[in-house]
This record gives structure tokens, sequence and C-alpha cells, in this order.
């Protein structure tokens, strides 16, 4: 009998503010330990938080971005357990009264359909420090820069029916996360992180018992988690025993995941309302207003560039993976408006393989849109053959020369003139009699022998449709 | 001078009767005399409090007197202070130097007051007779043996006995009211909201509040004027709270068509007698000054000190959290790993009636026990608040008695924390309601001060302010001090 896989995700975000999340304390990553903490983040006697409203404001424009409710009125929480790099002891949260309530994410499904995955909610609260145990003997050392920075916790519908599912709904949540600038997202930086509930159960039954794989930080590493818990859960089951509710932790150096604490060991947090921090008051205007400013999501971008470019799904898909890599295709279509799609395929295929090879991201990229624009401008007008031009984009990541002198240096300048590809025909039948004989004596494939001769005898520069036209004519005899 | 009011010590400032450094002094000295006795400073700097003082008589020399001008004012230990050490009476603060000023503490300062050191209380503001504090109890100045109530004892002691003319307490259930009722003076609670709760070192963030404890009904409204308002890192400071003219409500001669309500649940048997009899007598006064007296009921009253013994302690035991020992605070020697680091130290900083609340606290939010506990507690507090509400519909001002009691003798409790809770049984609805109020002194059971306590409608300070200024001009109750400390009782 098959099973079935059930998943449902939490994913913490870091959002990026400019300072913490209850304190005016810088958020900046990679500061040296212990620089970026004041009396609020280090929990000294007496101190107090105060919310810091961007965060609020960035929460909402995520909830209203996967269709959420926005809660007006929303509490904070305090959340207890003792750990060293928790300076409070306590974290606040939002338990009883979060942000953000029911909302969703659309994936793609393998057959071109969509599927409709819930989000339960997301809430505001303040990350931990840091503890820092290895290389150290019998003591630990604790950052605490990272305390108090504001995240949200996005947590799903227990709707994933495989670990696919799962990455593409993070892959679609972080796209997202990423177009709304709401956060870096940068998985290695910590700034993306999930936690995945995990069970099986036979069709139609319901839920098994979950476990919880804790704090991943890659797609990769998820993917691996998923699975390896999913097969170690209908072991368990087919072995006859039972499936033990605990949190695990993937190792991803051993492939495998371990145990970290089991139900009976989890913390009772005694969640209580947090007194420091009256409840959260947001007017319908000011909702209102962030959705206002809501930039074009991943979605609406991809259907656009397909309705108003005439492109592909995939190249949609591809040249809306961020709002970066969109803007750089808007504006070099704004500068080579004649043809989008001739945009599309050079920015996609080549652009982006070219800077990939070089591990270079766009904002790095040698060849600015202008530039790129040049060259499709040659290649539009013909002056330059696509072969051609390929070499040109090879000489424009390495120069800041534009397309024009480069094409002119190299003598790369498309010919399309009839009587001097004649002359060059001519030199290549002559140089090839047995092969014009056997063209003649019916063997047609041999027109690829000479347009390949032609081309290579003009370096490349010869107009392929010229030389194809008057090969014709003249081989004909 | 030393029991003049802190309004006669401007006055004889300003006329260049004297000087901030001649103030500081008198009172240094009798510091020096008697605190070994009252056990109602536990941190004193003689020579900071001279150069604050000269400091002052050198801005007088150069501006305008600022309101508190050289006046001396002592402050409990729970406010954060960058000059000394704050420990709250914990050893688990012991030797703790805040690196900052409570914002009440920088008002003060910027206010021009003197401030003259910390004062006794019980460890982190958990008591109602400052015996559980770190560094020994203090004594009540009418009779030694007595308690000066809690948890600001030191500050009420101190006051009473003229070590300071003024200082700063706190009341989460009662911590100003009670201790200034039992050492026969007069303190007031603000509205919840009115006074910043930042630098102070939380008990029960919902409760908390700062107040004056002083000689004079003035007195506490001059204190309360300069240390109230709005502060923007504090999120439950309230920004727009309605200002009081606080001089001004101090000026009421008597109580025509004021309506007193006369709560039928704070005269109840078991209470003492003579307190009974003193209230009874104030209230008698308050009808000859003009005041209509209303027999009114809180029905809820009798839940309050349950309900309050399950929210502080909750609050509490997450507040107390932060003394882990990572990061400040008393460390255990040793400890053989994280677990055995947190246990020995919090066991060895903190005090049986701490670790009382604390566990408490946390068993009352813990998973399978919140809703019968923690939000029962809640429903209660809102149901006392309704009391409140539904009563100043039909009254201006509530007066009820303090405390039950006169101060009871040290260690008379000690043992049985259940009546150590029922001292606070008057004031606690309060706090729960946010309300404000106020106790002066108002007559004597076995030789010992009683006081009559006021509450006013939630930003109303000025009403009980004026009922209690007009009491005060019509009786001497508050010009009473301990013999054995030079005052005339």
């Amino acid at each position: 009998m098959s099973w079935e896989v059930v998943i449902g995700l939490e994913v913490h975000c870091q959002l990026n503010t400019a300072t913490k999340a209850f304190c005016g304390c810088s958020t900046k990553f990679g500061a040296e330990p212990n620089t970026q903490t004041c009396p609020v983040c280090l929990g000294m006697p007496g101190q107090l938080p105060v919310l810091n409203t961007v965060a609020v404001d960035k929460t909402i424009l995520t909830g209203l971005a996967i269709n959420a409710h926005i809660n007006l009125e929303s509490k904070f929480d305090r959340k207890n357990y003792f750990y060293p790099d928790l300076p409070k002891g306590y974290q606040i949260s939002q338990f009883a009264v979060p942000i953000v309530e029911g909302g969703y994410i659309d994936i793609p499904t393998k057959d071109g359909g969509e599927k409709r995955l819930g989000v339960t909610r997301i809430h505001m609260e303040e990350d931990a420090g840091k503890s820092m145990h290895e290389g150290l003997d019998a003591v630990s050392h604790i950052d605490l820069n990272r305390s108090g920075v504001p995240l949200m916790e996005i947590v799903s519908e227990p709707d994933m029916r495989s670990a696919d599912e799962a990455i593409a709904y993070l892959k679609q949540l972080h796209q997202l996360i990423r177009f709304l600038g709401v956060s870096g997202a940068d998985m290695e930086k910590g700034q993306f992180r999930c936690d995945a509930n995990v069970s099986v159960r036979r069709p139609g039954e319901p839920f098994g018992t979950r476990t919880e794989m804790k704090n991943m930080n890659s797609f990769r590493f998820i993917k691996q988690a998923i699975d390896f818990e999913v097969l170690r859960q209908i072991e368990i089951i087919e072995d006859g025993g039972a499936v033990v509710q605990e949190s695990r932790l993937w190792d991803s150096v051993k492939s495998e995941s371990r145990s970290m604490r089991s139900k009976e060991e989890a913390h009772d947090y005694r969640y209580f309302p947090e007194p420091d921090l009256p409840p959260l008051r947001v007017s319908q205007q000011e909702v209102d207003a962030i959705k206002a400013g809501m930039p074009e999501l991943p979605g609406q971008l991809r259907q656009r560039f397909e309705t108003e470019f005439g492109l592909s799904s995939y190249d949609a898909d591809v040249l809306s993976q961020t709002r970066e890599i969109a803007a750089w295709y808007e504006s070099l279509v704004a500068a080579h408006p004649a043809d989008p799609k001739r945009c599309a395929n050079w920015m996609a295929n080549e652009l982006l393989g070219r800077l990939n090879e070089i591990g270079k991201d766009l904002s790095e990229s040698p060849v600015s849109a202008l530039r790129l624009a040049g060259l499709l401008e040659r290649i539009g007008d013909n002056s330059i053959s696509g072969k051609a031009a390929k070499d040109v984009l090879d000489a424009m990541m390495e120069s800041d020369d534009s397309a024009d002198t480069i094409i002119e240096a190299k003598g790369l300048k498309q010919v399309s003139d009839s009587g001097a590809i004649d002359v060059i025909i001519k030199q290549v039948m002559d140089a090839n009699p047995g092969q014009v004989e056997g063209y003649r004596g019916g063997k047609d494939k041999l027109m690829g022998f000479f347009v390949g001769q032609v081309m290579k005898a003009s370096r490349g520069t010869a107009n392929p449709g010229v030389v194809n036209q008057r090969l014709k004519e003249l081989l004909k005899g | 001078m030393p029991f003049s009011s802190l309004s006669d010590i401007q006055n004889r400032l300003n006329s260049g009767k004297t000087t901030a450094v001649e103030v500081a002094t008198l009172y240094l000295e009798r510091i020096a005399a008697f605190n070994d006795e009252l056990n109602a400073f536990v941190h004193i700097d003689p020579a900071h409090v001279l150069a604050q003082a000269e400091a002052s008589d050198k801005y007088r020399s150069e501006h305008e007197a600022r309101p508190l001008e050289g006046l001396p004012i002592a402050v409990k230990d729970i406010f954060c202070t960058q000059d000394g050490p704050t420990q709250c009476c914990s050893n688990i603060l012991k030797d703790f130097h805040a690196p900052y000023d409570a914002h009440v503490i920088t008002k003060l300062k910027e206010a021009g007051a003197v401030l003259v050191g910390k004062t006794n209380m019980d460890e982190f503001a958990m008591g109602s007779s400052n015996e559980t504090s770190a560094f020994g109890p203090c004594r009540n100045p009418w009779d030694t043996d007595c308690i000066p109530g809690g948890s600001s004892g030191g500050s009420a002691a101190a006051v009473a006995a003229a070590l300071t003319p003024a200082a700063l307490g706190t009341d989460t259930g009662g911590s100003i009211r009670q201790p200034a009722a039992v050492t026969g003076i007069t303190g007031l609670k603000p509205t919840y909201g009115r006074v910043s709760r930042r630098g102070i070192i939380a008990f029960a963030s919902s409760l908390d509040q700062a107040g004056p404890m002083a000689r004079s009904v003035k007195d506490a409204a001059m204190i309360t004027a300069a240390i109230s308002g709005h502060d923007s890192a504090d999120a439950t400071s309230v920004a727009d709270a309605p200002n009081i003219d606080w001089l001004a409500a101090c000026e009421a001669q008597n109580m025509k068509g004021l309506r007193i309500g006369r709560p039928k649940e704070y005269f109840v048997d078991g209470m003492d007698a003579e307190v009974r009899a003193s209230v009874e007598a104030a209230l008698k006064k308050c009808e000859e000054l003009g005041a209509t007296i209303v027999d009114i009921s809180l029905p809820n009253t009798e839940h309050a000190v349950a309900a309050y013994y399950v929210i502080a302690p909750s609050e509490a035991s997450a507040n107390l959290s932060r003394y882990d020992s990572v990061r400040f605070g008393h460390r255990c020697e040793e400890p053989d790993d994280l677990l055995d680091m947190y246990t020995r130290s919090r066991d060895e900083g903190f005090g049986s009636e701490v670790k009382r609340r604390i566990l408490t606290g946390a068993f009352a939010l813990s998973s399978g026990y919140y809703d019968a506990y923690y939000l029962k507690a809640q429903q209660v507090r809102t149901l006392v608040q309704q009391d409140f509400i539904q009563a100043f519909e039909q009254v201006d001002v509530i007066a009820t008695p303090t405390s039950p009691i006169p101060a009871f003798k040290l260690g008379e409790k000690t043992d049985d924390p259940l009546t150590m809770y029922l001292s606070d049984i008057f004031t606690i609805a309060v706090n729960l309601a946010g309300l404000p109020g106020l106790s002066q002194p108002c007559g004597f059971a076995n030789n010992l001060p009683v006081g009559l306590q006021w509450i006013g409608p939630a930003w109303r300070e000025d009403a009980i302010l004026s009922a209690a200024a007009a009491y005060e001009g019509a009786t001497d109750w508050s010009m009473k001090a301990p013999a054995a400390f030079g005052g005339e009782s």
C-alpha cells in the first residue's frame, strides 16, 4: 500500500530593518561580536522594548502579498525559556493573536497547473543571539549582535504532499520575500531558515505522528532532510513501530537526522501577554497605504512579460526570478525596443550564462543593459550574424568597448553584398570540385557543407541568408 | 528643620535662609546618627551628595531655581542610577552598577533635586514588611521592634524619621501606600502610565508604578509633577495623559460638594478596631469639611488579592529570568555545566520569598494551568476595574483604610506568607485597576500610625490630592513624628 507524506513548514525570516525590533541598535550583519548591543537587547534590569514600526509595515506587506487577513489589533506575548543567548530569558513573540492570518501561496504543478498551499499565520518576533561552542574548551562564547533583530515567522498549513512541493513552496516564498524587499532572505546568513514538520499516513487516514526538523537553511538540505525523514518514518511503521513526536536536527555532513528532544522533554514556553507592550493597533488606512505601495509580484510580472513582450513561459520565468533581473531586462528592452524576445534570449541564455560561469551577480555584470542593447541593434540591422555576436559579447565581457568598436576591430561586420559573397563562394567551389560534383549529382545534404565552408572563409561575417540563397543559385551551375 | 516639609525647605532655600549644602549636611548627619538603628539606607555616598548640593547652590546662583532645586530626595534601591550600586536589595544583583539612570532619576536631576542615596526594600519589591531584603530588615521609627511596611520600607522609614525630607518608592500592590500608612507619612501611587517605568527594575510590569513618599500632600504633588510625563522609551507610558495642575490641586481648603465613596468591603470584621475607628473618624471629619459620604460596594474586592497573587508572580517569573548569571549579577563558583550554573546561581542569589513567587508564577503560566489561573485572574482583574468604573459614576473619590492593621512586629508574619499577603488587602485592587491611590496619616492604633487611603478615577490624581490636602489642613496628623528621632508625637 502506498504512503502519503504530509508536510507543514515554519519559516523564520529576518526583516531587513535598519534597527532592531525593540531598540535602536543596528542590524548590520558581520560586525564584531557584541558591538551592536544596548541595555535593551542585552536584557539589562529595568529596560523596556519599544516596537519598530518599520518591521510591522514589512510584515503587513508580506501578509498582503499572500492574500492574508491583517489583524488590525494584534498582541505580543512572552515565550519563556532559558538559554544564554536569550538575554531576557524570554522571547517577545506573537502567540494568541498574530498580525497576519490565513493566506496562501500557489505553486506550479508538473501538469502545468497550480496547487494552492495555505499559510496559517505570520507573526512578528525577535531573534536570539548566537552561541559559539566550536573550537572552545570548557567555555562557550555568546554574540548578542543578533539579539532583538526582527523576524517574521511564516507558518504554513500541513498542505505539502512531497519534498518537491515543500521546496516549491519555499522557493516561491523566498522569491516573494525578495521581491517585496522585506528581507535579504540570504539563507547562508540565516536570514531565511526553515523548520519542517513531517508525518506519513495511509491515504484517507488521519494525520500521523509528526516530527520537526529544526533550523535548516538550504533548499538542498531541506529536501534531503524531508526525504530522509519520510523513509525513516515509513520504515518504523512498516516494522510495526510507532513514530515518536520529537524535534530532530539535520546533520548535513552525515546526511542523516538525529533526535534533539522528545515531546516529554519539550519546552513549556509558558506564553503570556507581554505587559511591556500595549496591543498593536494599525488602522485600515495604514494597511491600505501599504497595499498601495505593493511592488509588482513575481506572478504578475511573469504574466506581463508573456503578454506584453510575447515571451515564452520559460523566459518569462527566468527573467522574473528577482526584482533585479526583471528591472535589468526591462531596461534592456527600453534600450532595444525593437525585439523584446531577442532581449530575452540574449539576456537569459547568453549574458546570465556568462555571468554564471565567472561567478558574478547581475549587479556586477561587466556589460550594462545599454551596451548589450548596442550589440542587439547590430543583430537587428543585420550588421552582424548571431554567431559573430556571441564572440563580440565574449569580448565585451572583458573590455569596456562598445559592440560597434569590437565589431570594427575584429572585422566582424556582416557581409550581405551578393557580389562579395559570390567571390567567396566561387573560391570555395574551386577548392572543392568533388563536392560540387556530388551536389549536382543529387546529394542535397552537401548544402550544409558549403554553407559552413563559406561562413568559415568569411570568418563568420557573411550573412547566412544571402549565403544560402547565392549558393543555391551558383551551385546549379 | 529635619521634620520640615519639602516645600518649607524650598521656601527657606528660595529666601536665602539656607543653602542646599546646609540642608544636605543636616540630613547626612541624621543618616549617620540614625541609620544603624533603622537600616533605612543601603547605600549612601556623602561626598557625592554634597557635590550635588554644591552644584545646586552654584546653579541657583546663576540661574532661576528649578522645581526641586537643592531638595534632598532618597530613592528606593529599585531605581537604576549611574551613580552607586543598584541592587534591588537582592544578592543576585550584589554590586550591580547600572550604566544608565531610570527615567524618573533623570527627571529628578533635571528638576535640580539632590539624590541622597538608595533605600532599603523587600527583595525585588516582593514583600509587605521589608523583611525579605538581602541587606536585613528596616525598622519602623515609631517602634523599632516593628516593621516599616513594604516593599518601600526604607523610603518610608527614612522620611518618617527625617533622614530625608522625601523619597521615591514603587507600588505594585501597595508598596508605597502601605509603608506610608504604617510609618505615618504621605505616599502617592500615580495612575498606571503616568510615570515612566524605564530603568525601574521590574517586578510586575502591568502593575508597577513609581511615586513619592513625603511629609505632606503638597510635597507628594511637587515630586509627582517632576517625575511624571510621557517617555517614548516606555510603551506603557501614556502619551496623551490628561495634564494636572499639581500644586493648584493641593490648595483645597474644604470638601464642599465632594462625594466620597465608602466601600463596605473595606470595612470588615477582622481589621484592627482602632484602625477602623481612626478611618471612621476621618470620614466624619470629611463630612464636617462639606463632603457627602456615600455607601458603595466594590463587590469583586474579595477576589482581588487572589488575582493579584497570580498575575504579579506570573509577570515576575518572566521578569526575573534575566538574572541568569550570564551577563551580569551573581554567578556561582565553578559551575559544572550550564544547568548547574543557572540553578546554583539563582538558588544562591534569590531569597526565599522571591523564589516562592517565581515558582508560583511559573506554575500559574504552565501548560494545563494557564486557563485556570492566569486567565481567570485576568478576568477578575477586568471585574475589579469595572467595579471602580461603576463606583465613580456615583462618587468623586473613594476613601478606605490603607492597611487593615498597623505595623506588626518583625518576624511576626515571616513564617506565614498568606497572612503577610493580607496586609495588602486594601491596596491591591487599585493596582489591578491602574488607578491613582494616596495614603495619608489619620490617627494612631496602639500608638502606631494609621493610614487613610484615597482612590481616584484614572488620571484624576488632582481629585485625591485635593481631598487629602483639605483633610491634612483640617487635622494635625501629618505633623506627628516619632519622638525617638527628635520629632513631636
